[in-house]
C-alpha cells in the first residue's frame, strides 16, 4: 500500500476511536445501514417454438435455459426479488395478433420461493411466437412501484417477431420514464439480425448483451447480472433543466438525472456560499447509433451570463457516454463578520454535439447524469511550491555562497570596528 | 489556516514517532474494499457502479466483448499511477476480425486524463491471445487552478471496452484484468494548497466507500522532503557563515603581540 499517506490514516482512525470513547452513541447512530428498498430483476425468457432448437452443448436451447435457471434460482442472492416471466409460452397456433401477445408472468416479482419457482420453469415447453416488445412492456409494469433498482434479463434465440413494435424503441421508452430499469440480453446462438436488436436493446436501457454459445456461459453470465443488481448504488434523483439560467432549477447537492436531445442546451441552478467549492460533473450517454464524432460541454456562467469555468470533452468511435466536469470554488470573503453570507447562483449549462443519421429517433433525448458537490473550498496557495519550501542542488549553493559571504563580512566588519576601537 | 497546517506538519511527525503504536491500533479494524482483502473479482458497468479497488491490487472481471467496464482506485499528491490492463480474449476460432481495445481514465469528476505514456489503445490481431494495455497518468498535485484538469488527489475511474470489433464478436465472452501502481514522484512536484476533501463523489457512491476513501485521502501535501532541502540549506549556510568569518579572523591572536595589549 501507499506507505506515505499512512500516518495521516493512523490519525484518522486514532481520532475516530477517540471520538468514538466519547460519544458512543452518536457514533453508533451513524454506523446503522440506511434502509433501501431491496432490487428487483426479473428474468424474462424466450419459449418460442425455436428454442426446440438442440444446438446448445448437444442439447436443446430449452433444456440448457431450464438448467441454467435451476443454477440461478439456487445463487440469487437472499435480498433480491425476484420474477420470471416468459414470452411465446402458451399460444401455439398462426394467428400472429394473438401470438404476439402471448407473455405473461410466470412467477411474480417479490421474495424468492426456490422450490416453487423452479416447479413453475419445469413446466415450460417451446411453443409460440417471440413478442420481445410487448414481454419487456410487462415486465417493466411487473417492477413498478418503490424506488428499488430494476434489471430485467432478457434470455431469447430469436429476432422479434412481432414488427411494427420494434423492441428497441419500447426499450428506449421504457428507459426514458426515469425508472432506472437496466435491460440485460443474452443471445442464444444469434444471427446478425438478433445481434443487432438485443445489442440496442440493452444500449438503449445502459445494459450489457451477450451472445451464450454454451449452457455454463449462460447461466455464469444471468447469476452474474442478478447479483449485479444487489450490489448498492445510489439511485439518482430525476430533473428537469431549463431553456435558460432564470427558470432553471435550483439544485442542492445530489446525483440527478435528465435527458438532452441533440444539441439541446439545459440549464441548472446552484447555490454557493463564500469559501465553499462547487463540483459538478456531467456525463451524457450515447443509447443510440450516433455519428462517429461527439462532445459535451459543462459551463459554469453567473447569472450575468459571466462564464466562470468549463469542462469540454470530446471523442470519437464506440462509446457508452461522455463526461466532463469542473471546479468553482469561491473564496472567503475578507471580512465576513458584518456581512450576512448570501449564496451565489451559480448557472450550470448542459450541452452535447451528438448527432446521429437522419433515420435514428431524436425522441426521447440522451440520457444526462449530472452530480453535484458542494465542499469546503481550498487553502488558497500562496506559492508555487508547498509552503514556498525549496529543494534541489541549486537551493543548497545558492543558501551556502549567501551563508559564506554573510560571514566574511561580518568577519570584516567586525574586525574593521575592533582596528577603528583599538586607534581611539 | 497556515497554522492548522503546520499544526498537522507536527502531527504527521509525531505519528512517525509514535507510529508503531498507532499501526497496532490502525490495521486491525481497517479492512480493504471488499472487507476481506480479496480482490474484486466483478466489475462496474458505469461510474456509478464502479467496483472500488485499492492500489497494487489486481482486479479480474468475467464480461462480453462490447461491455464497458468500470474500476475505482484512489490516488493522493506525488503518486504518478499507472493503470495497466489485460484482456483474455475468446477463442480464435470463434472470433471473425481484428479488435482494438482500449483503457480510459477519469478522475473524480469525470474528467478524462491524458496518459503521459503507455499504450492506451491497441489492436489485437485475429490470432491474438490477449491484448495487453497501459496508462500512466500526470504526477497527481495536491491543487491545481481550477481552470487547469490536472489530476488531483481523489477517486480515479478506469474504462476498460472495446472500440472497435466485427459485429458478429459482439457479446463474446472475455476475461479481464486491471491494476493500479503507483510511482511516488518526491517533493519535486509538492505544490502549495490542498483541496479542502479529495475528489470523491459524494453522492454516486455509496457512504461506506466515502468513508473509507475520505479517511485514506486527508493526508494530500503536508509532508515533502521539501521540508530537508531547506533545513538541510539553512544548516549548510550557518556552517559557511562560520567558515567565512573565520577566515576573515586570521590564524588566531599573532604570537609576536606581547600579551595584555
Amino acid at each position: 500500500m501507499i506507505i506515505r499517506r499512512r500516518p495521516a490514516a493512523r490519525i484518522c482512525v486514532l481520532l475516530a476511536v477517540l471520538v468514538a470513547g466519547l460519544f458512543p452513541t452518536g457514533i453508533a447512530a451513524a454506523d446503522e445501514p440506511v434502509a433501501k428498498e431491496s432490487p428487483k430483476v426479473e428474468l424474462v425468457l424466450d419459449v418460442s417454438g425455436s428454442m426446440r432448437t438442440r444446438d446448445i452443448d448437444g442439447k436443446s436451447r430449452m433444456a440448457a435455459a431450464k438448467q441454467a435457471f435451476n443454477e440461478v434460482l439456487d445463487a440469487v442472492p437472499e435480498e433480491v426479488r425476484l420474477g420470471i416471466r416468459t414470452l411465446g409460452a402458451d399460444y401455439p397456433g398462426d394467428d400472429r395478433k394473438r401470438g404476439c401477445k402471448d407473455t405473461r408472468q410466470l412467477y411474480p416479482v417479490g421474495p424468492l420461493d426456490r422450490t416453487e419457482a423452479k416447479t413453475a420453469v419445469a413446466t415450460l415447453a417451446p411453443t409460440g411466437w417471440t413478442p420481445i416488445g410487448p414481454a419487456l412492456l410487462g415486465a417493466a409494469e411487473d417492477l413498478e412501484g418503490g424506488d428499488a433498482t430494476r434489471r430485467i434479463v432478457l434470455i431469447t434465440d430469436g429476432e422479434d417477431t412481432c414488427a411494427p413494435l420494434d423492441p428497441c424503441e419500447v426499450a428506449r421508452e421504457i428507459a426514458a420514464k426515469g425508472i432506472h430499469l437496466v435491460i440485460d440480453t443474452l443471445g442464444l446462438v444469434p444471427d446478425a439480425k438478433t445481434r443487432a436488436q438485443l445489442s440496442c436493446i440493452a444500449e438503449a436501457t445502459g445494459g450489457t448483451y451477450t451472445s451464450v454459445q454454451h449452457t455454463d456461459e449462460l447461466s455464469d453470465r444471468v447469476s452474474q447480472l442478478v447479483d449485479r443488481a444487489a450490489d448498492p448504488v445510489v439511485t439518482p434523483v430525476a430533473t428537469q433543466g431549463a431553456g435558460q439560467c432564470r427558470d432553471a432549477p435550483q439544485l442542492e447537492p445530489g446525483l440527478y438525472t435528465d435527458r438532452e436531445k441533440f444539441g439541446e442546451h439545459r440549464w441548472y441552478r446552484v447555490g454557493v456560499l463564500p469559501g465553499q467549492e462547487l463540483r459538478a460533473s456531467v456525463s451524457v450517454g450515447a443509447d443510440r447509433a450516433v455519428n462517429k464524432d461527439y462532445g459535451v460541454l459543462l459551463r459554469a456562467v453567473t447569472v450575468h451570463g459571466r462564464e466562470i469555468v468549463r469542462g469540454s470533452e470530446a471523442g470519437d468511435g464506440r462509446t457508452d457516454l461522455i463526461s466532463t466536469g469542473l471546479r468553482y470554488p469561491k473564496p472567503e470573503l475578507e471580512d465576513a463578520d458584518d456581512v450576512k453570507l448570501a449564496a451565489e447562483t451559480v448557472c450550470l449549462q448542459v450541452s452535447n454535439s451528438f448527432s446521429a443519421p437522419p433515420a435514428v429517433k431524436t425522441e426521447p433525448g440522451l440520457p444526462v447524469e449530472l452530480t453535484v458537490d458542494v465542499v469546503g473550498a481550498p487553502e488558497a496557495a500562496s506559492d508555487v511550491a508547498a509552503f514556498g519550501l525549496g529543494r534541489g542542488w541549486w537551493l543548497l549553493g545558492v543558501l551556502v555562497l549567501a551563508g559564506f559571504v554573510a560571514g566574511l563580512l561580518w568577519g570584516w566588519v567586525s574586525r574593521w570596528r575592533i582596528a577603528v576601537w583599538r586607534t581611539n | 489556516m497556515r497554522m492548522a497546517r503546520i499544526l498537522t506538519v507536527g502531527a504527521l511527525t509525531a505519528a512517525a514517532l509514535f507510529g508503531p503504536a498507532a499501526a497496532a491500533l490502525a490495521d486491525s479494524p481497517s479492512p480493504g474494499p471488499d472487507g476481506d482483502g480479496r480482490a474484486p473479482t466483478e466489475a462496474g458497468t458505469t461510474f456509478r457502479t464502479a467496483t472500488p479497488i485499492e492500489q497494487d491490487q489486481k482486479a479480474t472481471a468475467n464480461a462480453s466483448s462490447g461491455d464497458y467496464l468500470y474500476w475505482v482506485f484512489p490516488a493522493d499528491a506525488e503518486q504518478r499511477p499507472t493503470v495497466k490492463a489485460r484482456v483474455t480474449l475468446p477463442d480464435s476460432a470463434e472470433r471473425h476480425g481484428a479488435s482494438t481495445w482500449r483503457i480510459d481514465v477519469y478522475d473524480g469528476l469525470r474528467r478524462r486524463q491524458a496518459c503521459m505514456y503507455g499504450m492506451q489503445a491497441r489492436t489485437a490481431a485475429v490470432d491474438a491471445t490477449s491484448v495487453d494495455l497501459s496508462c500512466t497518468l500526470r504526477t497527481v498535485r495536491s491543487l491545481a487552478e481550477p481552470w487547469a484538469d490536472d489530476p488531483l488527489p481523489g477517486s480515479y475511474y478506469v474504462r476498460l471496452t472495446v472500440t472497435g470489433l466485427p459485429e458478429e464478436d459482439l457479446g463474446l465472452p472475455v476475461a479481464a484484468e486491471v491494476e493500479a501502481v503507483s510511482k511516488d514522484a518526491g517533493g519535486a512536484y509538492a505544490v502549495d494548497g490542498a483541496l479542502a476533501e479529495p475528489l470523491v463523489p459524494g453522492v454516486s457512491a455509496d457512504e461506506r466507500r466515502n468513508e473509507e476513501q475520505a479517511a485514506l485521502d486527508r493526508s494530500s501535501g503536508r509532508w515533502s522532503d521539501r521540508w530537508i532541502w531547506t533545513s538541510a540549506g539553512g544548516l549548510l549556510a550557518a556552517l559557511a557563515g562560520v567558515c567565512g568569518y573565520v577566515l576573515t579572523r586570521g590564524a588566531g591572536r599573532p604570537s609576536r603581540m606581547p600579551p595584555g595589549v
